[in-house]
């Protein structure tokens, strides 16, 4: 172990630090840019994992309950994720079938399972099987999860249906919102604190 | 060496993927010792590359705005919608919140987005030291709030889901939709690849 393992650099602007001690509620930022560098871990990876094996089962039930329902003169059509996705494909916008399927439900779908993956092991102070490459999947889909802009998307498709329609939010739009709540929570969570249970080795 | 020594200064390297603080390798492509991952200064070709994926993303813009994104058809009634057209129907039923939300995400955030990066690309051109604090938060927000412009793309497909009361009212998708999402996809890659380590590079050489 060299005498860098307890440096940090920051990702933006590449000034070297060493790794600070936080205290409860405290974040440390770049004096360069400003950006944050790390924060205190409120929770822990028991209650991490907790709200990931939460998160999952609103996801399920996000996925399998319809998100609204629509009345016109006694008729009533109501649609799920997957119903929204397969539309799209067969309306010839296989782009945003595609888009929409990749941002709203694998690659959340796969991050969810995969943190849950990695903290099952994680807690006990274990590395999961196929750490490096659920890790760097991890890394790179990040960017790509869109769900909370879906909550928002359904909220704005009812108020403009509000004036053609009967509008009815079912039970798969709450289970949504929920996962969002959740969502934000571990946002803020440093995947980088699970690297830390790789044992360092000399380069 | 200033009060806050920049890794190359110390002859080292953190990795862009896990974090890890290394000595800066002897030799190209070398690995990360815990994740593997090619360690390298600055990304890849970040200026060319971003360039390229701002270039494009404007040119799938321009029929993302003119071309109609849906179109609603009721009793042999039909009526095309654009972007702009959907934020003017809102505020016009008296949704006036939500048309400032739809009208920011679809119109204010592709902009920005736009204006940001060029601001940011020209600037590390010009290797200018000109509000460097400012630009590093100009990144940080475009990187925040760029996937939020797919709120209009969901919307439509939404709505081509719920509304199909065949002849009395549908909805379908029209290709400004199509055009829009490549625009939202194409502007979050820009944004991905720009390193904004180069905004603080004013000294040194490039890549």
């Amino acid at each position: 172990m060299g005498p860098s393992s307890r440096l940090l650099i920051c990702d933006d602007c590449d000034t070297v630090y060493r790794l600070p001690v936080l205290g409860r509620g405290e974040v440390a930022r770049c004096a360069r840019c400003g950006v944050v560098l790390a924060r205190h871990h409120r929770l822990g990876l028991d209650a991490l994992t907790a709200l990931v094996l939460a998160a999952l089962v609103l996801f399920i039930q996000g996925n399998i309950w319809p998100v609204v329902t629509l009345a016109l003169n006694g008729q009533q059509n109501s649609t799920t994720l997957w119903g929204m996705i397969l539309i799209m494909w067969h309306d010839d916008a296989q782009v945003i079938s595609v888009i929409t399927a990749v941002t709203l439900f694998f690659f959340p779908l796969f991050n969810l399972l995969t943190l849950g993956w990695l903290l099952l092991f994680g807690r006990q102070g274990r590395l999961a099987p196929a750490f490096r490459p659920l890790m760097l999947a991890m890394h790179y889909f990040g960017p790509w999860t869109m769900s909370e802009v879906f909550v928002l998307g359904v909220l704005v498709a009812m108020v403009k249906a509000k004036a053609y329609f009967e509008v009815f939010p079912d039970a798969g739009i709450y289970s949504y919102a929920a996962l969002t709540l959740f969502i934000t929570l571990f946002a803020g969570i440093d995947l980088r604190r699970l690297w830390d249970l790789v044992p360092s080795r000399r380069a | 060496m200033t009060a806050l020594p920049r890794a190359h200064q110390l002859g080292l390297i953190g990795c862009a993927v896990c974090g890890l603080v290394s000595r800066a390798p002897q030799f190209a492509d070398a690995g990360c010792s815990r994740c593997g991952s090619v360690l390298r200064r600055r990304k890849t070709a970040s200026l060319s590359r971003t360039w390229a994926l701002l270039i494009a993303a404007f040119i799938v813009y321009i029929p993302a705005n003119v071309l109609p994104i849906m179109r609603t058809a009721s009793l042999g009634d039909v009526d095309d919608n654009t972007i702009l057209s959907g934020v003017v129907e809102l505020w016009n039923k008296d949704s006036q919140g939500l048309a400032v939300i739809v009208f920011s995400a679809s119109i204010v955030v592709p902009m920005l987005k736009f204006l940001a990066l060029l601001v940011l690309l020209i600037c590390v051109h010009r290797r200018s030291h000109w509000a460097q604090p400012q630009r590093a938060m100009l990144y940080r927000l475009i990187e925040f709030i760029g996937h939020w412009s797919m709120l209009d793309v969901f919307v439509v497909a939404l709505l081509t889901a719920l509304v199909r009361f065949n002849v009395l009212s549908s909805v379908e998708p029209l290709p400004g939709v199509i055009f829009f999402g490549l625009t939202v996809v194409l502007t979050m890659c820009a944004s991905l690849s720009f390193d904004p380590r180069l905004t603080w590079d004013d000294e040194e050489p490039h890549e």
